[in-house]
């Protein structure tokens, strides 16, 4: 059964010069549910428009983002909001830690949300990600890759049913990169969620086993504006 | 919420630290004129006054009332011995009437020259008459002796057995200095009033001054050593009264004001006091208005402190929204921040208030005596504080709705 399903997803912008410029046109596609996927595509070609659509944070101008039975598209804006608090991970590129909170509140805060925020869970989480030494670290005294981690509990910590990731590894070198990718993968399959993993570095693209170019899903004709 | 808004005030903890003391300042002062306002007006209307009413010459009761009862201003003019007696006489309507002569001073503390009825007769408060340290007594009214306030004698030095001169006027100037040198009998126990602050010495004491002349004939009489004064010649400041019945002063009242041209009746005590503040009431107006601005900038110095981080936190909010956060609930998390720093400002205005009270209250005791009880309760001690936090609340709509209205994947995107 599938998780999440779009069908005819439209999103355009207004340019400052008055014009619109459709950054996403999707027919159609699916993820099944405990599923990973890779969506590869070029900087500027609405891979982080596509998550966020996904996500609810942009609505898009027609058509359907349905998750887990749930037509998203249709929610009012607090109802998404919520919606994505209770289902939704979201490791954003450069992480997006709070940076005056420590990596324990980090996680905290990704759960206080959804559910209810569970200091045992989150600490546990954490953990089991090798940070059980950093709980009180602020970002900032951290390495990138135990920021990395801190991403990922952070996504995971609520349980969510899927996955998103925008360019998880593009601020890591090559080493890490393979080791955050493994840790996002095998954390997904641990908790049961889907993934959908957008980027452009093939290293991270060769782990999955289904890959979909954005060019080929997506029929916008112009480049995208970078959102 | 609490969690981002306690890490925010922490991060911004300099601003935060200044912007909580402003209004503390603030919230303190409006506790403060509010409280003193009613203290004030209470010590001076309600306080032990012990007297009915103040005989005195033609003129401002009020000046009346400030010179003989609260020892401040200075005397309006002097009145008859005569008119003296008439009252003491006058059995039948007055229970109590005591001579004062003013226009002297020891180091800045009013020197009161009377009778020893003050001590044997006067109730400063129902029931309570004067009373003297063990060692004392009272001062033989044919000597060049001295009763002495407690707050004299505690921040003069002065003791039993002491000696010291009276200096004219009712400030202390050295080169006024009177020759006569008078003896401290006793020292009077505290009674929280403006006695408190008297030098008391035998109404001839202050006739027989160097320098002083009688003229209650209307020529000059210069007191001569062992000579009687003849009694025409005497004149008073004033004349303390206390009435057996207050319709009886009232009709006295009607008569030495409206229809006399001498003296005048200051009467009642607490009502011309009454009338004093009443009069005196657009100062508090102003002393309020001041106060309330304090708190309105402190509260708008809360909004640019919050608005002045508001593009720093613009990806931490836009992060928060995408992990779930609804825009009411960041919002919210500015409106607690703005509401919080108002809290702390109107706790630690508690204190700030306690210091202005305990100050004023000092000042306010070492000038007049009058008693301010700066642990009354007054009800700006509720609202200010609810009021300021509220002000500081609303301060923060703004920057909140700064935040409400992030855009999220706009401010998601790396930094590049």
């Amino acid at each position: 059964m599938a998780l999440l399903v779009l069908e005819n997803v439209v999103k355009s912008f207004r340019s400052p010069d008055g014009d619109r410029h459709t950054v996403l046109d999707i027919p159609g596609f699916s993820l099944k549910a405990g599923e990973q996927v890779a969506l590869a595509g070029s900087s500027g070609s609405g891979k982080t428009t596509l998550l966020n659509v996904i996500a609810g944070i942009l609505r898009p101008d027609s058509g359907k983002v349905i998750i887990d039975g749930t037509e998203v598209s249709a929610l009012t804006e607090s109802r998404r909001d919520r919606f994505r608090a209770n289902n939704l991970g979201y490791v954003f590129q450069s992480f997006q830690l709070l940076q005056g909170h420590s990596a324990l509140e980090n996680v905290l805060l990704g759960m206080a949300f959804g559910g209810g925020a569970d200091r045992r869970v989150a600490e546990e989480l954490l953990r089991r990600l090798g940070m059980g030494e950093r709980l009180h670290h602020l970002p900032r005294q951290l390495s990138i890759g135990q920021q990395q981690r801190v991403a990922v509990a952070r996504a995971l910590a609520h349980k969510p049913r899927l996955v998103l990731a925008d360019e998880p590894t593009g601020n890591l070198d090559h080493a890490n990169a393979g080791t955050a990718m493994e840790l996002l993968c095998e954390a997904c399959v641990a908790q049961g969620a889907s993934l959908l993993v957008v980027s452009h570095d093939p290293q991270v693209l060769a782990r999955f086993r289904r890959r979909v170019e954005l060019s080929h899903l997506n029929h916008a004709g112009v480049a995208g504006v970078g959102r | 919420m609490w969690l981002i808004a306690r890490k925010s005030l922490r991060q911004h903890a300099l601003s935060t630290a200044v912007t909580v003391l402003s209004l503390a300042l603030g919230s303190a002062l409006v506790m403060a004129v509010f409280t003193l306002e009613e203290q004030s007006v209470q010590a001076f209307t309600g306080g032990p006054v012990g007297f009915d009413a103040v005989l005195g010459a033609r003129g401002s009761q009020l000046q009346l009332v400030l010179n003989t009862v609260f020892h401040l201003e200075t005397s309006p003019g002097n009145i008859p011995w005569s008119l003296y007696q008439e009252m003491k006489n006058d059995k039948r309507r007055v229970a109590l009437a005591v001579p004062y002569a003013v226009g002297d001073n020891y180091r800045g503390y009013r020197i009161v020259g009377t009778t020893t009825e003050m001590f044997t007769e006067f109730e400063y408060r129902k029931g309570r008459k004067f009373e003297l340290y063990e060692k004392g007594r009272v001062f033989d009214q044919s000597r060049r002796e001295s009763v002495i306030g407690c707050n004299v004698a505690r921040n003069t030095g002065l003791r039993v057995g002491s000696t010291f001169n009276a200096y004219h006027g009712v400030e202390y100037a050295e080169r006024e200095k009177h020759p006569e040198e008078f003896v401290v009998v006793g020292i009077l126990l505290p009674t929280n009033s403006p006695s408190d602050n008297v030098v008391w010495i035998p109404i001839e004491g202050i006739f027989r001054m160097q320098g002083h002349q009688l003229m209650g004939t209307g020529e000059v009489y210069k007191p001569e050593e062992g000579v009687e004064i003849p009694e025409p010649h005497k004149e008073v400041s004033a004349v303390m009264l206390k009435f057996r019945n207050p319709q009886d002063g009232f009709l006295l009242a009607q008569t030495i004001n409206k229809q006399g041209k001498v003296a005048t009746l200051a009467f009642p005590i607490a009502q011309v006091m009454a009338d004093f503040f009443n009069k005196m009431g657009w100062i508090q107006k102003i002393l309020r208005l001041v106060a309330v601005l304090v708190v309105v900038v402190a509260a708008a110095s809360i909004l640019a402190s919050i608005y002045n981080t508001m593009n720093e936190r613009r990806r931490e909010f836009a992060i928060l929204r995408a992990l779930g956060a609804r825009r009411a609930t960041v919002s919210g998390v500015i409106v607690l921040e703005a509401g919080t720093i108002a809290f702390l400002g109107s706790l630690l205005g508690f204190l700030f208030y306690g210091v202005i009270l305990s100050g004023a209250a000092f000042i306010v005791r070492r000038q007049t005596g009058v008693v301010v009880d700066i642990w009354a309760f007054h009800p700006s001690l509720w609202w200010t504080p609810l009021g300021v936090t509220l002000i500081g609340a609303l301060a923060g709509l703004i920057p909140a709705f700064k935040a409400y209205s992030t855009d999220v994947a706009t401010h998601l995107a790396p930094a590049t």
